[in-house]
């Protein structure tokens, strides 16, 4: 199911705070796209937003084309994760489960046998077969994150909204259950909207990322393009660790304020600007006599790990193991911060 | 002399439990408190085993065994006596409707209290424990002169051909009116644990209205709801003072089993009240102990059950 969201825009209850302002977004057919973004950013509230839940004073939202007003229209079509998971507590796993089709009007409703079948399908898909007459209460939550799913999944909604949903599980858990989740999403041949405010969980299981701060859309990309090029700075902070030089344009160079820090060429126009870099762009160079002393803080993932003595702070700078260089020895150098994108005012400015 | 040797043989019955194993390592671990952090076990354990025992045990002991002190005649007779048997019917059915009509008003105002959001919200809040904190003869006096034939409330009722005054139904609205707190405290906490994503989550899945309030809402209550229901049906099966002023205290017909015990007592035939005492408690307790064992089966599904 395509969704389409133009203009939208909520108030905070009683006041003029905007909980979501103009946001204009579609999510083709098929897509798998995480909201990421802060807390209080809006994520939810747009995903309660596209389900129906909340009503939005100004804007528009179609669902395949279609305004669906109520939520009766909606009861089926969209499967929506709580972050709790909000299963029944006094239902087995298999009653929660089947409960959308339970609830069905008698003319609709499948056979008893039928919804058995339904429930037992969608256990052996979730890998939880045993669990069918269990409580809630008493699963672990990868196994309450596995039947609030099956339960969303259950009247076959073609759109699957997900708020937070390993918010509460252990990384492993975590690890398995979003690589799963992927792999389900291709299978059904759903559309998959997912809040998320972890950015590694959305670059690595989504197809397409909106960035979103402050009730806005900040940036709406794919993981590579949201990687390379950040429109703004908070994007670039937030997808990652990220370290800033202060510095000035002139000449075609842009000149960091901080001294043993390799001016380079760029095209912007003259003027102060802000240089991010992520720790692994930054290079070493052995030239010259006075340099940064460099601090060994160990390897990892193939890279070793220095923090950088600049005059009032200390930078991470990340090199691969495979470099060489004589600051092995000497334990000093400058930095060479070429590959850094350059802001102005918070925007991207190269 | 015959209660102390059934003591005794308990006591050498419970000898032998304990000296199997596992039995006698539970009851180790269990005088010195398992591996619990909290400090004062023991004597949190000795205090509310002496508690327990002088304040509750003791005195049912005493119910217990002092209707046969004057041998097993006034028992007997008692048995035979069918006012008390319209006494006890009186009680137990008024307690039993008024609680039940309690269960659909208790959660109605159990929900208002927990999400409604009425500006007189935590006036009325109070005011649901008052039936708890004013003397149960001032309700009582007040029910019976609203109700009366000549009250308020009774006049237009008696014009409609309704009396409520000096009939059961005014003893159930009386108990009614006593036993409404404890519905109403038993379902709030409850029904506030509930998470509202839950009514969301049934909205979403397509269940109607009426589905969301009788699947999702009700059903997750109902332990509680049973729990205030043997609350207010206990209360009310002890209800004295509330009742006497607007039953009309007919015998066989609007007299409870508390007011004939003072009218023995008033006739100075003590075994006579005991006995009806002993009756009342053995009827009341094997009730509490039947809707015990159904609350345990309705919510098997909660972690502690």
């Amino acid at each position: 199911m395509s969704v389409h969201v133009e203009n939208l825009t909520r108030y905070a209850p009683a006041s003029q705070r905007k909980l979501l302002d103009d946001i204009t977004l579609t999510f083709p057919t098929g897509a798998f796209v995480a909201l990421v973004g802060p807390s209080g950013a809006g994520k939810t509230t747009l995903l309660r937003a596209i389900a129906g839940l909340d009503q939005c004073e100004e804007g528009t939202l179609t669902l395949n084309g279609n305004s669906l007003k109520t939520l009766q229209d909606r009861a089926g079509k969209i499967g929506f994760v709580f972050q709790n998971y909000a299963l029944f507590p006094h239902m087995t796993v298999a009653r929660n489960i089947s409960f959308g089709l339970d609830v069905l009007p008698r003319g609709k409703r499948p056979s008893p046998t039928e919804i058995a079948n339904r429930v037992k399908e969608l256990l052996e898909l979730m890998q939880i077969p045993a669990l069918a007459e269990a409580y809630p209460a008493r699963l672990s939550g990868g196994q309450r994150q596995r039947v609030a799913l099956a339960r969303a999944l259950a009247t076959g909604p073609t759109l699957l909204l997900l708020d937070e949903p390993f918010g509460a599980l252990d990384p492993i858990v975590r690890r398995t259950i979003r690589t799963w989740l992927r792999t389900l999403h291709d299978q059904l041949g759903l559309t998959t909207i997912l809040v998320t405010h972890d950015q590694e969980e959305a670059l690595e299981v989504a197809d397409r990322i909106v960035v979103m701060q402050n009730g806005r859309v900040v940036q709406d990309a794919s993981p590579t393009d949201l990687d390379e090029k950040p429109q703004t700075s908070f994007v670039m902070e937030f997808l990652g660790e990220a370290v800033t030089f202060k510095g000035q344009v002139k000449n075609g160079y842009f000149v960091p304020d901080e001294a043993h820090v390799a001016s380079f060429p760029t095209h912007i126009s003259e003027g102060r600007a802000d240089a991010m870099i992520r720790p692994f762009e930054i290079m070493l160079q052995d030239e010259g006599e006075a340099a940064v002393p460099l601090a060994t803080h160990g390897k990892s993932n193939g890279y070793r790990h220095y923090s950088a003595t600049l005059a009032g702070r200390a930078v991470p700078v990340f090199v691969p193991e495979t470099s060489g260089g004589a600051h092995i020895k000497t334990g000093c150098a400058h930095l060479n911060i070429q590959n850094a994108r350059i802001f102005r005012n918070g925007t991207r400015a190269n | 002399m015959r209660a102390f040797n059934g003591a005794a043989g308990q006591y050498h019955a419970f000898c032998i439990l304990v000296v199997d194993g596992s039995m006698k390592r539970a009851f180790t671990q269990f005088w010195r408190g398992g591996y619990s952090a909290l400090p004062g076990y023991r004597f949190s354990l000795l205090f509310t085993v002496f508690w327990t025992g002088f304040f509750i045990i003791l005195p049912l002991c005493a119910l217990i065994i002092r209707p046969w002190q004057d041998g097993v005649g006034p028992v007997v007779a008692e048995l035979h006596d069918a006012r008390m048997f319209a006494a006890l019917w009186t009680s137990f059915s008024t307690a039993a409707v008024a609680a039940f009509l309690n269960i659909p008003l208790g959660l109605f105002l159990a929900w208002m209290l927990v999400r409604g959001d009425l500006p007189g919200r935590h006036i009325a809040n109070a005011l649901i424990d008052i039936p708890l904190a004013l003397p149960t003869a001032v309700s009582g006096i007040t029910l019976a002169t609203l109700y009366s034939p000549q009250g308020w409330l009774g006049y237009p009722l008696s014009k409609l051909g309704i009396s409520v005054a000096y009939t059961r139904s005014g003893i159930v609205l009386a108990l009614m009116f006593v036993g409404l707190p404890f519905m109403v405290r038993t379902v709030e906490p409850v029904l506030k644990n509930l998470p509202q994503e839950l009514e969301e989550a049934a909205k979403l899945l397509g269940a109607r209205p009426r589905q969301i309030i009788t699947r999702v809402i009700i059903a997750p209550l109902r332990p509680a709801l049973l729990t205030g229901f043997g609350l207010a049906f206990a209360r009310g099966v002890g209800e004295y003072g509330s009742v006497i002023f607007i039953a009309g205290n007919q015998p066989f017909k609007s007299e409870i089993a508390p007011l004939l015990i003072v009218v023995r007592l008033q006739e100075f035939d003590y075994p006579g009240a005991t006995a009806i005492a002993l009756i009342l408690l053995l009827a009341s307790l094997s009730v509490l102990v039947c809707l015990g064992v159904l609350r345990r089966r309705i919510s098997a599904w909660s972690v502690g059950a």
